[in-house]
């Protein structure tokens, strides 16, 4: 709990009341909202200060939340070796056209986590130094996880469902 | 071999060259294990010590081109179809496949959600042997081996196996 | 017979996955290797690009997704208790450390994890452990395989046949068990477990002694891998790279004392840090030698295990481990972030949940090998072609985690 406002305090006092939208008490790690195109700098300062020293990103997801809302979210957590310490960090931009700043210029796991979450909801990160798709193959088309995918009917000349007398 | 008879004066054996040829093909299938998912682990298993497959006569060998059966031991999903179908035609012929595992035979558990998953390793190549579990116990592994073995027994040589399949159908 | 479908076109390999480095990058003495997706190599199917200098090699590029089974997908459409299955199927060597952290999330989110039975933690430990034992054996067997050592393989092979019948005794199957349930497990242990456990682990240590003389502590093992690969402790924390790789490096993090989740605070157990003893701290002998040694500690958690569930926490009658299961697991609208160590490093699922469907909105698994793997181009350069397969082995991946 302490932690968790202490964490806050620094933000607050680095940038200011724009750049942090609220925070998420209901999470576990708690969970704080940051603006979409300040979360590079917000983990930056994250990084580097020595109170926090957040020198490990866990898990980096893509999350999208449907037609209906018209938004996609990418949540990041992270974690403090010396201070052992997790925090999640959620950043929401448009559905129709989301663009984030990339973070892998500070931890390089990004890098590959980015490229997942390019491939699988079809999230743009700005200043990525190699965004291609890692899973799927290169001529796939679509981002199968969003919520509106529809499969293709074949690929390669397969059929992609499997009759009913099969 | 069971038109055989042995002279009773000294040891000649006499038999058809079908049944020769084909004995000795099954007596030593090498497989190029293509090892992809969880079956993989089971196939090693089941060369290693405690079912050892080296007394069927199967060696694993690490390329299609020396190799007579391929064994697809686990998903095949769209990015490796391309490979598969290379793998296979570059292997020589008489050449058989083994499906190994629910994923290749028919698509498995991710029949229903899976975007990237071919619903059986039947539509990229033609397949022989289908082994199914998931995975195989090493047991089932072997079932399947004896009964190519047994598929390779009925094999003639005078005509292809592709012209009798073709005679086959237009009856 | 069914018919075949595939349609063959001569662009179709180059199209579903380009080359990073064609003739407009390559340096005119540099020349592209291409470390297929069928290898005689037993770790999978992982394509290396290899960028060589002669022998040396100067870049390598993986690439992935030639197992992308849509866990993620299955994770969204199907309820929580079903998909258990194929959570197993991620890290296939190691499939009950998955269930556990698997299960334990999900239980987090009900709020049902202070009211799991001591005996069903316990039960989860020391399966858990015996997995542990099984997924280093085929790592370091395997391994083995690949330096050139066929002994070594055939001998863990058949120890851990002992592990995977004990295994199919307590859960039905040998490798992939959908045993550990959210809430319980699916049966209690049979009668008669304890004893031949003990029986098993008596036969166990001195064959570990035996390891180490044969294979660890071998010259031509020692020259092959020592030196080979070094890994930097600050590199690996910004790559994300956990388990007995960062603990080779010199830091003692496991999360099994750091997060201490389940039973793990009851028991005593050290953690192996590499030291650097045959060549630098970090290396690939390094790595090898602190799974070895993880195999020993878990030896003791096993017997510690064993004597809990044989004295304070014996079986009774009315034990029944699918008691606090949920039959509708619905839990309230919420994000929730849970890890544990795997055998290969740490796994972490991230849920989200809306509180008015048992199915998950959103379902993610964070595989250790994913990070795992990121760093093999940073480990490689330099070194020439048959030490890049020291390297590759001594990451010990399981393509089922990687691609999900």
């Amino acid at each position: 709990m302490d932690k968790f406002e202490d964490i806050k305090k620094i933000l607050l006092s680095a940038f200011g009341e724009e750049i942090i939208l609220g925070e998420d008490l209901n999470c576990t790690p708690k969970a704080i909202l940051i603006k979409a195109h300040k979360i590079d700098v917000v983990c930056q300062e994250l990084f580097q200060n020595k109170e926090t020293y957040f020198d490990s990103l866990s898990c980096l997801t893509g999350i999208d939340n449907g037609l209906e809302k018209g938004t996609m979210e990418v949540v990041y957590n992270l974690y403090s070796i010396p201070f052992e310490v997790s925090l999640m960090l959620k950043v929401e931009t448009d559905r129709m056209k989301p663009e984030i700043p990339s973070v892998a210029s500070i931890w390089k796991t990004a890098n590959w986590h980015e490229r997942e979450a390019y491939d699988l909801l079809g999230i743009h990160f700005i200043g990525h130094p190699d965004l291609r798709r890692i899973l799927m193959p290169a001529d796939w088309e679509g981002h199968p996880l969003q919520k509106d995918y529809e499969e293709p009917l074949e690929y390669r000349g397969m059929e992609t469902i499997r009759r009913e007398d099969d | 071999m069971q038109k055989d008879s042995q002279l009773n004066s000294g040891g000649v054996i006499v038999s058809k060259l079908e049944d020769l040829t084909n004995w000795a093909r099954l007596s030593s299938i090498w497989p190029m294990g293509f090892g992809l998912a969880c079956c993989a682990i089971e196939m090693m298993g089941s060369m290693a010590s405690g079912y050892d497959l080296d007394r069927y006569g199967v060696i694993p060998r690490a390329s299609p081109r020396l190799s007579d059966v391929m064994i697809v031991a686990g998903t095949v999903t769209y990015k490796m179809a391309d490979r598969v179908r290379r793998l296979y035609e570059q292997m020589s012929e008489p050449r058989y496949v083994i499906s190994m595992g629910s994923c290749a035979n028919c698509g498995g558990p991710y029949w229903e959600h899976g975007y990237h998953v071919v619903k059986g390793v039947d539509k990229i190549i033609p397949v022989d042997v289908y082994v199914p579990g998931c995975p195989p116990r090493p047991e089932a592994l072997i079932g399947g081996i004896i009964k190519l073995r047994e598929k390779i027994d009925g094999e003639s040589l005078i005509a292809p196996r592709l012209l009798i399949n073709a005679m086959k159908e237009k009856v | 017979m069914p018919e075949i479908q595939y349609k063959y076109h001569k662009d179709n390999l180059k199209k579903s996955e380009p080359n990073i480095y064609n003739k407009d990058n390559l340096r005119s003495e540099e020349m592209v290797i291409n470390i297929g997706p069928q290898h005689p190599s037993t770790h999978g199917v992982l394509r290396l690009e290899v960028v060589t200098d002669g022998e040396i090699v100067v870049d390598v590029v993986p690439h992935l997704g030639y197992l992308h089974r849509c866990f993620e997908k299955h994770g969204e459409s199907v309820p929580f208790n079903q998909v258990i299955p194929f959570v197993d199927r991620l890290d296939y060597v190691a499939a009950m450390n998955n269930e556990h952290a698997y299960a334990m999330g999900v239980e987090r989110m009900l709020g049902i994890q202070d009211q799991i039975p001591k005996r069903v933690e316990y039960i989860r430990v020391l399966v858990a452990e015996l997995n542990r034992i099984a997924s280093h054996f085929v790592a370091v067997g395997t391994y083995g395989l690949d330096i050139g050592a066929v002994s070594p393989f055939l001998w863990l092979m058949r120890d851990r046949e002992h592990i995977l019948r004990m295994l199919e005794w307590v859960s039905g199957a040998r490798m992939l068990y959908n045993y550990i349930w959210i809430g319980g497990l699916y049966y209690d242990l049979p009668v008669g477990f304890e004893e031949r456990c003990t029986e098993f682990i008596n036969y166990l240590k001195p064959k570990l002694v035996e390891l180490d003389n044969v294979l660890i502590n071998n010259k031509i093992f020692v020259d092959r891998t020592a030196n080979i690969g070094v890994l930097d402790r600050n590199l690996a924390i910004n790559f994300g790279v956990t388990g007995p790789m960062l603990r080779s490096t010199g830091l003692k993090f496991d999360l099994r004392k750091v997060d201490g989740y389940s039973v793990y605070p009851e028991l005593d157990f050290n953690i192996p840090v590499g030291k650097g003893e045959m060549g630098q701290t970090g290396d690939c002998w390094d790595r090898t030698w602190v799974r070895v040694e993880e195999c020993k500690e878990s030896v003791k958690i096993i017997e510690q295990c064993l004597e809990k569930l044989k004295g304070d926490h014996k079986r009774t009658k009315e034990f029944d481990p699918r008691q606090i299961a949920p039959k509708k697991i619905r839990p309230k609208a919420q994000d929730l972030y849970v890890r544990s160590e795997n055998p290969k490093g740490e796994i972490g699922f991230f849920f989200r949940a809306d509180g008015r469907s048992d199915i998950a909105i959103r379902c993610k698994a964070r595989s250790c090998c994913f990070s795992n793997l990121s760093i093999l181009p940073e480990l490689s350069k330099g070194y020439m072609i048959a030490d890049l397969i020291a390297i590759v082995g001594s990451l010990d991946f399981v393509l089922g985690e990687v691609d999900r």
